[in-house]
């Protein structure tokens, strides 16, 4: 246990863990979207954000942009930001409604037990994460640093970038946009419903295949925008990226309350907060294990989450 | 009084009907090999096994078999070693057939047990090891064997509150934890590893080691003998009080406990039982290989096994040998055959091949290849039930 170092770097770590908590939390939202509705772990949504990394990477080296080219003015700089954001964003919803169709639909009209959802999820996981790494020859793929590192605020040693900004901004918008969509449209009306009983919603007449898509659908949306800020901060893509960060995200869903949107946001912080803090005191190749060590902490003492489960409980 | 009339006749029936023998038989209606298998007498069956394992033991010479035996055998690595590999494979998948088979829980972890039984083999053996022990590999043994039991049940008593998906994915946890620490604590040495591991002892009466690395058929044979002790043993267990007690709570967990099951006892003896067959799989791996290190024990690696016993059929032991000695083959055959899309290694494959098939698997044959009567009727059963 290293406290002075841990005293030294809390200002810097406050602030990327709360950068790395909002990528998790993006993230996370795929897995408790997927489960408050249907009850399973989407195991292959590590894979959805994955794909969104090499598709942002892939449409900006199709415009010239590679690991050394020089990088273009404010304008030019956010027409790439959301060029990546839309390749990534159709890539990772693509990818999301693909692995519905094939490895959860077949398996509903049967009604398999819950092990055969999660078996298949892993099967498509392994696939797809595999595919990138047979033609990637499992190495990194890296891509230019877009935003570059300016000081935008700075208190003692505690420097905020631009970059920062930008992540902690971009999440919270996307967050405050899903938050809105399934409390006040028609179609979160349905997600809700769904997510409440699947059999009386389809009696009123909620399209239950249809919505179980959407579901899916906007889990990959999120997962693309995560995997562009992700890729913004590292600078790289990785056919095993989703893996680790994968089972962060789903700490973060358990940690926040499975099934809770804004529990998402809360875990995604808390856990960012707890990994870098932890990964001062123990060294930072502990860092990953902190998250286990909370996972399994939250589900022996509060399986719940900290803000409960529910979709379509709370506002029912 | 037709109804007195009838008693008679009609209470005979009924209690031979609800007869638990009766009924037994009423739901195996045995056909194909397996019929033919379970009608044979105490002293047949014992004979088909003996074959059965004797024509197993004679695979290493299945190569000099006229037309079917070159193909069957492996181009880009040895026979021997692919018969070794089948073998550790094989214990895996019967050990995780015990957790994910018998007793339903989804343990995405496996690997770790491996990694433990053939990490305390190096720490006692190695001479890179702190301990500086230098022990014989048959003197580890019984201690990495016990090790690794002890292992599971510490692993495996955090997680006994929780089902399914949670429970898959803490296991899963547990693995990277184990791989994290086999990375970064300095006393498992990382990458660096152990080396110089003995091979097991013994000599043929000309002075020649055994266990050497000219001739690795004895490496298959004292495989071979490590699988049949496990069947025998996992078999009685699933005979015993607690086979059937796995069985009531794979089928349900709740309804197990108000019917007087000790769940946490008998879950923790499938996590036990299941660590101690994936520690001797790593025991034997770690005797056969003379170097490992952090980088041998991968997490794609638990989920292969996962796929061969799902594959195979799980709740089965056939079915696990099969699916077991399936994921081993098919990539090593695969081994030295050229890919026409990237024009390499079809082997690098394997990983996409095996997700492919376990969800091929899972959408048309969720029983499995060699399936688990009881589960493939479970499936039936569920498939009636479905709500459109």
């Amino acid at each position: 246990m290293n406290f002075t170092a841990f005293w030294h770097t809390l200002g810097p770590n406050t602030i990327s863990g709360l950068v790395v908590g909002s990528i998790i939390a993006l993230f996370a939202l795929g897995y408790t979207l997927v489960y408050g509705v249907l009850r399973l772990i989407n195991f292959a949504h590590s894979e959805v954000f994955m794909v969104g990394t090499f598709a942002a990477a892939a449409a900006w080296s199709a415009v010239g942009v590679t690991t050394n080219s020089v990088l273009p003015g404010f304008w030019g700089l956010a027409a790439l930001i959301v060029l990546g954001l839309v390749a990534a964003v159709i890539a990772s919803g693509g990818t999301a409604l693909v692995v519905e169709l094939v490895a959860y639909r077949p398996l509903r009209r049967r009604n398999a037990p819950p092990l055969a959802f999660l078996i298949t999820a892993i099967g498509a996981s392994l696939v797809i994460s595999e595919t990138f790494g047979v033609f990637t020859h499992h190495n990194q793929r890296g891509t230019a640093r877009l935003v570059p590192v300016h000081d935008l605020l700075v208190f003692g040693d505690t420097h905020i970038t631009v970059l920062d900004v930008l992540v902690v901004g971009l999440a919270l918008v996307m967050m405050f946009a899903l938050d809105r969509f399934v409390g006040r449209t028609k179609m979160g009306r349905g997600i809700r419903a769904v997510a409440q009983s699947p059999d009386n919603a389809a009696l009123m007449g909620v399209n239950k295949d249809r919505i179980i898509s959407l579901v899916f659908l906007l889990g990959g949306l999120m997962a693309g925008v995560a995997a562009v800020m992700y890729l913004l901060r590292v600078a790289n893509a990785q056919y095993d990226a989703g893996f680790t960060l994968g089972i962060q995200a789903f700490t973060a869903a358990v940690l926040g309350g499975i099934g809770n949107l804004r529990g998402a946001l809360v875990g995604g912080l808390v856990l960012g907060l707890c990994e870098l803090y932890g990964g001062a005191l123990f060294g930072t190749a502990w860092q990953n294990v902190v998250a286990f060590v909370v996972l399994v902490a939250v589900l022996m003492f509060r399986p719940t989450g900290i803000l409960g489960e529910a979709l379509g409980r709370a506002r029912a | 009084m037709t109804t007195m009339e009838q008693l008679p006749t009609e209470e005979p029936r009924t209690s031979r009907r609800w007869s638990p023998r009766a009924q037994v038989s009423a739901l195996y209606t045995r056909t194909g090999l397996r019929g033919w298998y379970s009608r044979l007498p105490r002293w047949g069956r014992l004979v088909a096994n003996l074959v059965f394992f004797g024509l197993a033991a004679l695979l290493p010479y299945v190569g000099s078999v006229p037309l079917i035996g070159p193909q069957i055998i492996t181009n880009g690595i040895s026979w021997g070693n692919t018969l070794f590999d089948m073998t550790y494979y094989v214990l895996l998948a019967l050990g995780l057939n015990v957790v994910v088979g018998y007793a339903g829980m989804l343990d995405l972890g496996y690997v770790g047990f491996f990694a433990v039984g053939a990490y305390t083999v190096a720490l006692m053996t190695s001479g890179d090891s702190v301990l500086h022990l230098r022990w014989g590999w048959l003197a580890a043994l019984p201690f990495a064997v016990a090790i690794t039991l002890i292992s599971g049940v510490v692993l495996g008593w955090p997680t006994l509150r929780l089902r399914g998906d949670y429970l898959a994915i803490v296991t899963l946890g547990f693995a990277e934890i184990i791989r994290v620490t086999a990375n970064s604590a300095s006393f498992l040495r990382g990458d660096r590893g152990f080396g110089g591991l003995p091979h097991p002892p013994g000599s043929w009466p000309d002075g020649t080691k055994i266990f050497g690395l000219r001739d690795l058929r004895p490496y298959y044979w004292l495989g071979l003998v490590a699988i049949v002790l496990v069947i025998f043993a996992v078999h009685n267990l699933d005979r015993s009080r607690v086979g059937r007690s796995w069985l009531a709570i794979r089928e349900d967990e709740e309804v197990a406990e108000i019917m007087g099951v000790r769940t946490v006892k008998y879950k923790l003896w499938a996590f036990a039982i299941g660590a101690f067959i994936g520690g001797l799989g790593g025991v034997l791996f770690a005797g056969y290989n003379a170097f490992m290190n952090s980088s041998t024990f991968v997490l794609q690696f638990s989920i292969l096994v996962l796929a061969g016993v799902v594959m195979g059929g799980s709740g089965n032991i056939p079915g696990a040998i099969l699916g077991g000695a399936l994921i081993s083959y098919i990539p090593d055959r695969l081994r030295g055959i050229e890919d026409p899309l990237t024009h390499t290694d079809l082997f690098q494959w394997r990983f996409v091949l095996f997700g492919a098939v376990i969800i091929l698997i899972m959408l048309f044959r969720p029983q499995g290849l060699a399936p688990n009567r009881r589960r493939a009727m479970e499936l039936k059963d569920r498939a009636r039930e479905v709500a459109p």
